[in-house]
């Protein structure tokens, strides 16, 4: 099972980064937005590449208002 | 003839700079807890600020807003925050993303310790800003009010440092003024007081205490007019920068007449 964003998901392992975006209605050119898996960042230039693993946590941040 | 002293106040002369960045406006905005995007835009308007704060959260695909867009819009730059990290890894490791997300190498450390005074975690704090600063991040620490903690956050290459006025959002103003004080003889970097501000006469303090720069969020955006304490908090800050730079007299326990005593009438008895 796939985390995304803290709850269970349905993405599948051997998913993209790039893929789980377009779920979450959000093109690879989006400004503002920054993915981490398991605790690292995978930077924007790997999303189109970078494959999900069997149970990997996936956070999907972007800008929100903030002191 | 001694030249004007009034040359001393153009503000075209008095740029703050940060690490390199030349910032005109001595007023930094969080955009926190404004009643809608719109109010937001006003407030930011009506303070003059060049440079507001962003927090890093999961994407809501169910209300995604446009902040990104009204910021850019309001023609300002992004500093994002490491708020609500509770350890150094944490903070370095959200740092990272605000840098991919924003395309800026500029983070507001936050390490907090404790939920409830949402102080920094001083070793914490310590740790993450000289893995950032290592990686290349321009650092503008969250601290307490301590110059010995401010000095060690300067040696450690830090950009600034943001000394809390009181706890975040408390709007208590600055408690220990002597120590903002002192921290403005320890560190040569600039002093953005953070936190704590409650109204536009503590941003005034800040200033007159030798900070360089304030910086509000909850002061102005849970006010109840927003965008007349934005401007409130301008003029505070304008006021306060030209008061230090105009030295103020000492305190006396006692009076000293402003008028003279020669040339006093002799009104006769009473």
């Amino acid at each position: 099972m796939i985390v995304l964003n803290g709850e269970n998901s349905d993405v599948r392992a051997g998913e993209t980064v790039a893929a789980v975006l377009t779920r979450l209605d959000l093109s690879p050119a989006a400004r503002g937005v920054a993915v981490a898996v398991d605790g690292e960042v995978v930077p924007r230039a790997e999303w189109e590449s970078f494959t999900l693993g069997e149970h990997a946590r996936v956070e999907v941040l972007t800008a929100m208002q903030g002191g | 003839m001694a030249p004007s002293e009034a040359t001393d106040i153009k503000p075209a002369v008095d740029e703050l700079k940060i690490a390199g960045r030349t910032l005109r406006s001595r007023l930094l905005l969080g955009t926190g807890g404004f009643p809608s995007l719109a109010v937001m835009s006003e407030a930011i308007a009506a303070s003059g600020s060049e440079l507001v704060t962003v927090a890093l959260r999961r994407v809501d695909p169910a209300a995604r807003g446009s902040l990104i867009d009204v910021l850019e819009r309001a023609g300002v730059e992004l500093l994002p925050n490491t708020a609500g990290c509770y350890t150094a890894r944490d903070a370095v490791l959200t740092a990272k993303l605000a840098r991919e997300a924003f395309s800026t190498d500029w983070i507001k450390l936050e390490v907090i310790g404790d939920e409830d005074t949402l102080m920094p975690d001083a070793p914490e704090l310590l740790l993450a800003a000289e893995q950032l600063v290592d990686e290349g991040f321009t650092v503008l620490p969250y601290t307490t009010d301590d110059p010995v903690l401010a000095r060690r956050l300067a040696d450690i290459g830090c950009a600034a440092v943001m000394p809390l006025g009181s706890p975040i959002g408390s709007g208590m103003g600055i408690r220990n003024p002597y120590n903002i004080a002192l921290i403005r003889e320890a560190v040569d970097l600039p002093i953005v007081l953070d936190a704590g501000i409650g109204t536009a006469s503590d941003a005034a303090l800040a200033m007159e205490l030798g900070c360089d720069a304030v910086m509000a969020a909850s002061a102005i955006s849970r006010a109840q007019a927003p965008v007349r304490m934005a401007r409130a908090m301008r003029a505070a800050v304008e006021a306060g920068r030209l008061a230090r730079g105009a030295g103020r007299i000492p305190r006396r326990t006692y009076a000293t007449a402003s008028s003279p005593d020669e040339g006093l009438a002799d009104l006769g008895p009473a």
